[in-house]
């Protein structure tokens, strides 16, 4: 009896999630490639829409990519050295570094970018171009890497490791490239697929900061959603889910891999 | 192998006070010959592994103090520059790399050649008896191989100081006793200067040329291990190090008065009550009726290579004796105890 309650319990929850989650996402990506969604799939199946998208926003999924990638490669070059020297000298001042670089979590986006207007809208040239809203994914972002970054640090005592090489002759740069980032790879890859998904999806900041001419991708399906075909904003959609998808499982299978070595590991 | 070059190390009035205002080391004061084995030996807090990390330069003392390599004040220069091999207690080895990328990683910070590097790394490999390891990952090791590794690794650049943080505390206190003669036997064979870091005192008297026993950030005795076992200057090393019967009691005419009887002990200008240390196994058992101090059994303990008894009713406090395991008493016998003059020490603090 009892079984069974929890068997039923266990459906509904279950269908529940399929109602809200799943199909959704399948009704929204099989608009992308319907003819017709008013008259449904019976109207048959195209790739028009998705080939529509690309001609119209194609510059704003190129935007996105080069804005996530280069926030990227900024958040590496400033977030490892900075949890490196923040794991080193734990000291008052670090740990009010560390809240500092972390409090972009707590305030929202639209607050963050809000700041960066009032301070650097004057700027012209920089408030135009698109260096303008990387600098905000930096902002945003950056909190991640160095947190996935400190907590792979905390578990491999990398102070040891770090004073082993110095007493082996290795100056401060090399400790850095020979042990340290070998050993964090793991959480630099980690904080990196989060940095990267983080920025490709933003909206909140860009938002704000984009210009008509320095669109990304989600701020351009905004755009679509309010102005175009319901079908090309579903195609659009459909586009965003096939590049954010994979690195999504791929960021689930880093941290599945990390935690069986690391439960390997005694 | 040939012989390495160790550098003598000195510290000169080296005091260290942390930044919250912990005071974990008072000035200090300390001579260690080039090629010497010096043991810091005490309970943990102590100190011991403040002042190795000062000698390798992890730390720096506070201003006054001054580390001295060969003479040469070393106090600024960074570890990196001070040419010393290190073992730690976790190993510290670096996972990214394999055994033998291990051993070599100090040449190659040194820019060695490659073909020069690869006969030092397998005459190590050979010295520390770690053959066939040398592609292995880290993790794929056990903690003795870890420990050859670290060692290996630690004086494969020929350093002038070594430093051992409690090398083998990590190991199966089993499997302790292989490895510590074999560290003996590489640590004389180097003739490096040795720095070694333990709380266990059996490690101590082995490996020890000397040994500086320390306690609450400072040196409560340096001396040989036999200086520091039967000559101890305090009640403290005198437990620290070994078992001990610290006995006090009245002194008259060069007699310690028992409740028992009376010890005979060395001439000593010295009346009154004393504190006197006697060890275990210098306590001979004898008939009661010849006897001076006569006590009765109140334990046995066949601990194998020996027996351990205490004696009651011999003196205030329970005397610890041990015996010839071939010895045939029991718990509840009167019996006398034998002890020699020369087996009696005092300790001129009977307070600490």
């Amino acid at each position: 009896m009892r079984q069974k309650f929890v068997f039923v319990f266990e459906l509904i929850f279950t269908l529940l999630v399929a109602a809200f989650l799943i199909i959704p996402i399948v009704l929204s990506m099989t608009a992308g490639i319907t003819v017709n969604y008013f008259r449904g799939v019976g109207s048959g199946l195209t790739l028009a829409w998705i080939g529509e998208v690309w001609t119209l926003y194609a510059d704003t999924i190129a935007r996105s990519f080069e804005i996530a990638f280069t926030t990227l490669a900024l958040t590496v070059l400033i977030g490892v050295p900075a949890a490196y020297a923040l794991h080193m000298r734990p000291s008052r001042r670090s740990r009010l570094i560390e809240e500092v670089i972390t409090l972009p979590l707590a305030i929202p986006g639209l607050a963050i970018a809000l700041a960066l207007l009032l301070t650097y809208g004057g700027f012209g040239e920089f408030r135009r171009s698109w260096l303008f809203i990387l600098t905000g994914h930096v902002v945003f972002t950056l909190p991640f890497m160095v947190r996935s970054v400190l907590a792979v640090f905390a578990v491999t005592d990398i102070t040891t490791l770090d004073e082993s090489a110095s007493s082996l002759g290795a100056s401060p740069w090399r400790r850095f490239c020979d042990v340290i980032v070998p050993n964090a790879k793991g959480g630099i890859l980690a904080g990196s697929l989060m940095v990267i998904t983080l920025s490709l999806g933003e909206f909140n900041l860009t938002c704000m900061l984009h210009t008509p001419l320095t669109k990304t991708l989600p701020v351009g399906l905004a755009d679509s959603y309010a102005s175009m075909r319901l079908e090309i904003a579903s195609a659009y959609t459909l586009i965003f889910f096939i590049m954010i998808v994979p690195l999504l499982v791929a960021a689930q299978l880093l941290a599945d891999r990390e935690r069986l070595s690391r439960s390997a590991d005694p | 192998m040939t012989a390495l070059h160790g550098a003598s190390v000195g510290l000169r009035q080296c005091g260290k006070t942390f930044a919250d205002g912990r005071r974990a080391l008072e000035p200090l004061t300390l001579d260690i010959a080039a090629g010497e084995t010096m043991v810091l030996l005490g309970p943990s807090g102590c100190g011991k592994t403040t002042t190795s990390r000062m000698i390798a330069g992890l730390e720096r003392p506070d201003p006054g103090g001054r580390v001295l390599f060969d003479g040469e004040d070393v106090t600024a220069i960074p570890i990196e520059r001070r040419n010393i091999g290190m073992v730690f207690q976790s190993y510290a080895l670096f996972p990214n790399m394999t055994v033998a990328e291990n051993i070599g990683y100090g040449l190659k910070i040194r820019r060695t050649r490659k073909a020069e590097r690869e006969s030092r790394v397998a005459e190590l490999v050979m010295l520390t008896g770690i053959g066939g390891l040398e592609n292995r990952r880290i993790d794929q090791l056990s903690g003795g191989q870890r420990q050859r590794v670290a060692l290996a690794r630690a004086v494969a650049i020929r350093p002038r100081v070594l430093l051992l943080d409690e090398p083998l505390t990590a190991l199966d206190a089993l499997l302790r006793e292989r490895p510590r003669g074999e560290l003996n036997a590489l640590l004389r064979s180097l003739g490096v200067t040795t720095i070694y870091v333990t709380h266990d005192q059996a490690e101590a008297m082995v490996l020890g040329d000397r040994i500086v026993v320390m306690r609450r950030g400072a040196i409560a005795q340096i001396g040989t291990p036999r200086q520091i076992y039967f000559e101890p200057a305090s009640r403290f090393v005198a437990e620290f190090i070994g078992a001990a019967n610290i006995i006090t009691a009245p002194l008259e005419d060069g007699y310690l008065v028992l409740r028992g009887g009376r010890i005979g002990v060395p001439a000593s200008a010295i009346t009154g009550a004393v504190a006197a240390m006697i060890r275990p196994e210098a306590i001979g058992l004898m008939a009661a009726s010849a006897a001076n101090l006569i006590g009765r059994v109140a334990t046995v303990n066949f601990v194998g290579d020996r027996l351990r008894l205490t004696v009651i009713e011999a003196a205030d406090q329970v005397i610890t004796v041990d015996a010839p395991n071939t010895a045939t008493v029991r718990a509840g016998d009167q019996i006398g105890l034998a002890i020699p003059p020369s087996a009696v020490r005092f300790l001129n603090d009977g307070s600490a």
